[in-house]
Formats: structure tokens, C-alpha cells, sequence
């Protein structure tokens, strides 16, 4: 039997599960599984272990009391902890150990977790299906079928939580649909915060105005969970929100007093097999008791895509011109002028799709084009916002499916150009445009394959996201 | 949207602007691919954005001032820990001239 994480914390605090074995025992899994799955890019052995001897120690002398008590958390490679390699993913990182822990680290070990290691991902976040992993980086598969995506970037978080039944929750990070996609193609709960909601301090980011970590569990109660530990104000991030954060953590598993909006459009560009788990999944929501009407997002629906590419690009190019070889990172011998050397780093450093997202990043900016490209995607983001905020008068929740399609095989990824890449986040860019909570929570199944339905809310409206996917998920059970 | 001719020149002078040395290879498959996309992209001019004023945020933020107190910052030793490139505690650079 699989417990919940407040009660496996609590057989923890009764003295009947010891942290240390029980660490000891996922390490042993992940250590056999990985080969296989390539969840984690790091397995923090020694760390892991000698935190499980702290928080074992501080238990029995009363010091350790936290939320996450022993619970084992993987965390995605983009996000810094001190000491402990952080790659985001790339060859251009390799050897990059952070001087400070992310706030998110910061706080989950103030609770108490064990962090357990580094999870596979799309360099730098770079992809929908987690195979544009960095050079040299293996590409992680789905537990519940080996020839399919996990799905990206969040890839190896959602593969791993999927695939353990011990106790174990996920740091994962969001840009453009990063955690709801690869929660939905493996079928865990995945949520992604209002944008400031929680500190990025520590984040490698991909797109400053974008990027969202967020957290992943097997459930709905374990997701929200750790969102609750990591959100809140940190000084150390100039763009973290100040308003207190609401307990989300209390609410029952009924729609009662929702409305539910259905979004037409994201419906019709979905397939068949996605689109009927979905469809029974908010009956489920009508029986009960939410509200449910069909709304529109036409905007966000024909144009989030290339805004969100452009702006998403446009801001990735400039974050990576930091990497060049010098100050941390890869290395190459000193030789050449500035240009040359910082030119050879980064050829081999990046990954076709890193490149390539860099060169169109640099053309939407560079002058001549920038108002052409950049800004104007930028004034259509406007637009998508005050759609998204028009619906929102009228209803609480969004629904519609999380991805258009089941996870594909990787047979089927190869034969998609670039741009039929970035057409699948059809579902998931708009709300990652407008910086608004949602989450991914499973539907169903087209055979053996999860189908997520995305929940999604206005700013700060967390707990009614929480409250819709408790009852699609108490449904479903 | 202006119309651009992408080309092997633009791509080329984007590629040195990025920092970026492009293989023949590269070249070959990344032209069509900015082609195709940048074109797609260019659905956005359907949109009339009047007079909207770009959203650099997803939601509106006031300008954060920390305490004008002097606050714990990296040692030098830190700063340097995870460079290879460095002598005499400062950092070793590709020669500038």
C-alpha cells in the first residue's frame, strides 16, 4: 500500500518507519531502476544519507518536527543545491556546483525531506517530450510503457514519481507547460503556482518572465502539499509576490460552489482519446456539485503558441549568453580571443535544440526586428492576459485537456519538424503566458496511457485548483 | 511582421551575434527550419494589439529596493570554486587583445 506523504510523516513521528532505512531503500531502487528509466541525471547518495542520520537524530531529540519529515525528494536538475552538481540538463554545466541552495531547497529541508538526487530533463527545458536532453544526457522513459515519452521538460520528476511506491515527492519547474505535460503523460499530480508565487531564487532559469517551479506527487493532497511548503514571499527574488499564501490544504473533495469553464477550443484540437477521459472526468466535476458552462478562449487558442515562442526564445537566448566556459561550467583550454573561445564553448556545449532556440531568440531581438517580433508578441501577451481575465469573471476553474494527445512513442517524436514540436503545447502555453496557477491531475486512460485534465485558475486562486482536482481525482477512485 | 529574407547571410550574422559557430551541417538543417517557423510566427500580425502595452510580466510588479545595508556576499574563494581558469584569486580570461 502506497501511503500519503502526511502519513507516512506521521508513522515517522510515531517512531514506526525508520528515515534512515527508508532512505537507504528508495536510494537501492533508484540505484537498480535508473539504468533502465534515466529518471535522475545525480543519485545523491552520500547526501541523502547523511541528511537521513541528521533528521533521524534531530527526531529522537524532539528537534525535527516538519511537514516533510524523512520524505524523499528528487528535485529537477535546474534547481541549485549547494555542493551538489546542477546541470539544468546541459554539457555547458557540467562540473557546476552551486555555492547557496535555491529558497526551494532551503525550505524543503527546513521541513525535514531528504533530498535524493538530480531528475532528468530537456536541456535547460528546452522540449515537450524530454529527448532534447543534453549532449551526453540518456532520455528518460515512462514507467507504464518504455517505448513512450515521460514527456518534458519535467521528464524525469514525473517518470520517478510514477514509478516508486515509496513515499516521495518532486521538485519540478514550468515555463511553458514543463510539469502539467510530463504529469499528465505518466499519470501524477502535477502543479505549477501563480508566477511569483513561489521564489525562483536559484532557478536555472530558461525565461525570466515565464519560469515556475512547482511541485509533483502521486496525488492531489501530496502535490499541494509541497506547493504549500515552498510558496511565499523571499526577498532574494525581486519578482516573488508579497501577498500571504492561502491554506489550500483543508479543502474537501467536492466541486460545490464551483463554476467550471470548459474551454471549446482546446476540446476541438484534442484527440479522441484524450478528449473522452476528459469529458467523463468533468461530468464527474458536475456530479459534484460544480457549475459547469462551455467558454471560449479564441485568442489564446490561435495565438498563444508563437507568442509564446517568440517571447520564450527571445528571453532564453539572453539568459544563455551567460554560459561561455569561464566562471563555472564546461571549460575548454585558453585559446583564441573572447569571441573565439566563448564561440567554441558554447558549440559544444549547446544541443542542436539549444542552438537553434538561441539563434531565433537573438534574431527576434536583434535591432531592425525587435519591435517586428519581440515586442509585439510581448503586446499579444497583453491580449491573452485580459482573455484569460475576462473568462475569469464569470467562472473559477478552466478545464480542458492537458495534452492533445497521449504520450507518443519515440518513434513518433522523430518524425515531428521543430515547429510540429512546439504546435503540442497547444493546451499548456496559454496559462503559462498568463502567469496562472493550474494543474494537471489524471482523467483517465486510453488503454494503458494517462490522460491529464488541466484545472486552471485566476492569480492566486490556488485553492481552487486544489479543490477541482480533489474531486476529479476522488471521482476517479 | 517585416518581410525578412531569411537567408544563409542573416542566419549567419544571428549565429555570430549568439556567440555561435554553425557547421555546414547545421546550416543545411537550421535555414528551412527558421524559415518555417519564423513564417508560422508571423500569424501574429492577424492580431490588432492597438494600442496595448507590452506585458514583460504576467502580472504587475512594483519595483523592489532591498535596505541600503551592507549584506554577506560571496568570498572570493566561492566565486572562484568552480572555475578551472584562475590565478592569483582573480579570474583567467581568453586574451582580449
Amino acid at each position: 500500500m502506497v501511503l500519503t506523504i502526511k502519513e507516512f510523516v506521521k508513522e515517522v513521528k510515531m517512531g514506526n518507519i525508520s528515515v534512515l532505512e527508508h532512505t537507504e531503500q528508495i536510494l537501492e531502487e533508484i540505484n537498480s531502476r535508473n539504468p533502465e528509466y534515466n529518471h535522475f541525471n545525480l543519485i545523491a547518495k552520500e547526501y541523502a544519507l547523511q541528511q537521513a542520520k541528521e533528521v533521524e537524530a534531530g527526531i529522537k531529540t524532539g528537534r525535527h518536527t516538519g511537514k516533510l519529515l524523512g520524505v524523499p525528494i528528487s528535485v529537477k536538475d535546474c534547481i541549485c543545491i549547494k555542493g551538489m552538481e546542477s546541470r539544468g540538463g546541459s554539457k555547458i554545466l557540467t562540473d557546476y556546483k552551486p555555492t547557496f541552495d535555491a529558497t526551494v531547497i532551503s525550505k524543503v529541508k527546513a521541513e525535514g525531506a531528504i533530498i535524493i538526487g538530480k531528475t532528468s530533463q530537456d536541456e535547460f527545458g528546452f522540449g515537450t517530450f524530454c529527448t532534447n536532453t543534453g549532449i551526453d544526457f540518456p532520455i528518460p522513459k515512462n514507467p507504464l510503457d518504455v517505448k513512450r515519452s515521460c514527456g518534458g521538460s519535467s521528464g524525469g520528476s514525473a517518470g520517478f514519481t510514477a514509478l516508486t511506491n515509496f513515499a516521495h515527492l518532486s521538485l519540478s519547474e514550468s515555463t511553458g507547460g514543463s510539469i502539467a505535460c510530463p504529469a499528465s503523460f505518466c499519470g501524477v499530480v502535477g502543479f505549477t503556482p501563480t508566477y511569483g508565487r513561489v521564489s525562483r531564487y536559484g532557478l536555472i532559469d530558461y525565461a525570466n518572465s515565464l519560469d515556475k517551479i512547482g511541485s509533483m506527487g502521486k496525488s492531489v493532497e501530496d502535490s499541494a502539499l509541497l506547493l504549500k511548503v515552498i510558496s511565499g514571499h523571499d526577498k532574494n527574488d525581486s519578482t516573488s509576490l508579497p501577498e500571504p499564501v492561502s491554506d489550500w490544504g483543508k479543502q474537501e473533495a467536492v466541486a460545490k460552489d464551483l463554476k467550471v469553464g470548459v474551454v471549446k477550443e482546446l476540446f476541438e484540437k484534442s484527440d479522441d482519446k484524450v478528449r473522452k477521459p476528459c469529458e467523463k472526468a468533468i461530468k464527474q466535476l458536475e456530479k459534484s456539485g460544480a457549475e459547469v458552462k462551455e467558454v471560449s478562449l479564441p485568442l489564446n487558442s490561435e495565438y498563444g503558441i508563437a507568442a509564446y515562442y517568440l517571447i520564450s526564445m527571445s528571453e532564453a537566448s539572453t539568459n544563455l549568453a551567460k554560459f561561455c566556459g569561464m566562471r563555472y561550467g564546461m571549460h575548454l583550454s585558453l585559446q583564441g580571443s573572447f569571441n573565439e573561445y566563448f564561440s567554441k564553448v558554447r558549440s559544444e556545449g549547446f544541443s542542436k535544440e539549444a542552438k537553434r532556440r538561441v539563434l531565433l531568440g537573438t534574431f527576434a531581438r536583434m535591432s531592425g526586428f525587435r519591435d517586428a517580433y519581440y515586442l509585439k508578441a510581448m503586446k499579444v501577451r497583453t491580449k491573452l492576459i485580459q482573455e484569460f481575465k475576462k473568462v475569469f469573471e464569470d467562472i473559477d476553474v478552466l478545464a480542458h485537456p492537458t495534452m492533445p494527445v497521449v504520450a507518443p512513442k519515440f518513434s513518433e517524436i522523430e518524425k515531428l519538424s521543430p515547429l510540429q514540436h512546439y504546435a503540442m503545447d497547444l493546451c499548456t502555453v496559454p496559462a503559462n503566458l498568463a502567469g496562472v496557477p493550474h494543474v494537471s491531475v489524471n482523467a483517465g486512460f486510453d488503454k494503458k496511457m494517462p490522460v491529464g485534465l488541466m484545472l486552471t485558475a485566476d492569480h492566486l486562486q490556488e485553492e481552487k485548483i486544489v479543490k477541482a482536482a480533489l474531486a476529479v481525482e476522488g471521482a476517479s477512485k | 511582421m517585416p518581410k525578412v529574407k531569411i537567408d544563409k547571410k542573416l542566419l549567419l550574422r544571428v549565429a555570430e551575434n549568439a556567440r555561435l559557430n554553425l557547421s555546414d551541417a547545421e546550416i543545411k538543417e537550421f535555414l528551412p527550419q527558421m524559415k518555417e517557423i519564423l513564417e508560422a510566427f508571423n500569424k501574429l500580425d492577424n492580431i490588432d494589439v492597438g494600442s496595448e502595452k507590452p506585458s514583460f510580466q504576467p502580472i504587475p510588479l512594483k519595483n523592489v529596493f532591498r535596505e541600503d545595508k551592507v549584506e554577506k556576499c560571496l568570498s572570493q574563494k566561492e566565486a572562484l570554486s568552480n572555475t578551472k581558469h584562475k590565478k592569483e584569486g582573480y579570474f583567467l580570461g581568453p586574451k582580449a587583445v
